[in-house]
């Protein structure tokens, strides 16, 4: 068959793959703390004997984009957005350590400490537990502090420090769950120069003007692989044409 | 097919709830003891459509591979249990509450329910009551000949009957705490059920125990923020066109597709 053929429909087929991956960011637009996916096209060349006229495209992950969002204040006791690089360290579902941006938090009854998710928050000696509280205030440096219930003003404590870790970014990938981890999987330590602003939130780092832009051209894209498999099907057509007219 | 469109899809979707959640606080923004809620977004679970470090051939392997998202998932409305603004309304039976703590409503079905709506009655049998005729708890009644009702900042009632000078204590007002309230069960009605997630109740006097103060004369109004709604409210407008606009460009893809082959 023609080798023309299959190229452009690789290349239809990539390109609808990352117009998903670019679907996902804008699906993700108002998601607290997500980091947009990044992808890249790759050519794999088919070498084979003779000339090496043949390369497919191939759409790949290529990381998690690391810029800001924006920091929205809710006023809200149990929100923190991270201020600059870093991460809040939680406990996965497989019970390793991996990270998050998202600072919407609240509290179980038994005084743990958790994510929008579910996933219990580091603290200095792994998952946090607060008393019955009052008040509890997130301090700049991750630092809770309680005021337990019935207690003067004085008796403020502080309990636990929400441990924060800002490994380099060329070290993190995203998993399954939507939630990094380094890729060696080490236990990342503390970093005490990571602050945190209590009462906001971090929104979701995707451009959805950048997104609209990609959409438009990932389209076009398609549209000229497809035009190219028309075309493919015309030369096609005129062989076999010619064939008859013998 | 295409993974695109459904992608588009549950973020146009996860928009229209999270619409859904913002106009309910818009509907509520002069209710009485009403708390916010606020849609927590959340992605969805990976697919890896190409393992990284996977072998091309037996020497080569990828160095990076494609991991597709499922798109996005409104996880949980989450009530905002902040103050809201107290307001002078001068009548006596008003009660607001300023910090921790809330009403305990004895319901028509014997459950006790709990409310932060201090807007009460008095029925035709001297009882307290809400807006909706459901008891207050502990049940406090109010003597006919009564010419005034006050209520202390720590719950005490008491009332000034006709031809008396002293004033006679009817009964406390009680309000009961939980670890968590943003694991109350809304119910309507301003009125909120005791969960799982939120603890049992810890009832007490007012004022003590991290518990609020009562406020008499006054309601505590809701703690929805117009502004900030509006805001919201153009925010998931344009994150819902934009999604929508997704699902179109997929679709001409579709029929580009189609038409042309």
């Amino acid at each position: 068959m023609d080798r023309m053929l299959y190229i452009a429909m690789n290349g239809a087929k990539q390109t609808f793959l990352a117009q998903a991956v670019n679907n996902q960011n804008l699906a993700n637009v108002s998601t607290t703390g997500f980091r947009a996916d990044l992808d890249a096209f790759r050519t794999l060349p088919v070498s084979g004997p003779g000339f090496d006229s043949r390369a497919y495209a191939t759409d790949e992950s290529s990381g998690s984009s690391f810029a800001q969002g924006t920091i929205v204040t809710t006023g809200n006791d149990l929100d923190l957005a991270i201020n600059g690089d870093g991460w809040i360290a939680v406990q996965a579902l497989d019970g390793t350590e991996a990270f998050t941006r998202a600072g919407d938090l609240k509290v179980t009854t038994t005084g743990q400490l958790l994510t929008r998710e579910n996933l219990p928050v580091m603290g200095n000696g792994g998952p946090i537990a607060l008393p019955p509280f009052e008040d509890l205030e997130i301090g700049s440096d991750g630092t809770l502090s309680v005021l337990p219930i019935g207690q003067a003003p004085s008796t403020l404590a502080v309990v636990d420090r929400i441990k924060l870790v800002n490994p380099p970014a060329g070290q993190l990938e995203k998993g399954k769950d939507g939630l990094f981890r380094t890729i060696d999987g080490e236990v990342q330590p503390a970093d005490g120069n990571v602050t945190v602003i209590r009462g906001s939130l971090e929104r979701s780092n995707v451009n959805a003007i950048e997104g609209l832009v990609k959409m438009i051209s990932l389209a076009r894209q398609y549209e000229t692989n497809i035009k190219m498999m028309a075309i493919a099907k015309e030369n096609d057509e005129s062989a076999a044409a010619l064939i008859r007219l013998q | 097919m295409n993974p695109a469109l459904f992608i588009a899809k549950t973020g146009a979707d996860a928009q229209q709830t999270r619409l859904g959640v913002v106009a309910n606080n818009l509907a509520n923004a002069s209710t009485i003891g009403f708390k916010r809620d606020r849609a927590a977004f959340a992605d969805l679970v990976y697919q890896n459509i190409r393992q990284v470090g996977a072998n091309v051939t037996q020497n080569t392997n990828l160095p990076s591979g494609l991991n597709l998202g499922t798109g996005a998932q409104v996880l949980a409305t989450q009530k905002l249990h902040t103050q809201g603004n107290i307001v002078q309304t001068d009548n006596s039976l008003d009660v607001a509450v300023t910090g921790r703590g809330f009403f305990q409503i004895l319901r028509q079905n014997g459950d006790v329910a709990y409310s932060r709506d201090g807007g009460f009655q008095v029925d035709p049998n001297g009882q307290l009551v809400t807006n909706n005729g459901d008891v207050v708890q502990p049940g406090i009644t109010i003597p006919q000949n009564a010419i005034s009702v006050s209520i202390g900042n720590d719950g005490t009632v008491s009332v000034q009957n006709a031809g008396t000078a002293a004033p006679t204590q009817v009964g406390n007002l009680q309000l009961a705490d939980f670890v968590n309230p943003a694991g109350l069960q809304p119910i309507g009605g301003n009125l909120f059920l005791e969960t799982g997630a939120s603890g049992a109740a810890q009832t007490g006097t007012p004022g003590q125990n991290g518990l609020g103060q009562l406020n008499q004369g006054s309601l505590e109004s809701s703690n929805v923020n117009v502004v900030q709604e509006l805001v919201d409210m153009i925010e998931t407008q344009r994150a819902y066109e934009v999604n929508a606009r997704a699902i179109s460009t997929a679709d001409q893809m579709l029929q580009y597709t189609t038409n042309n082959i």
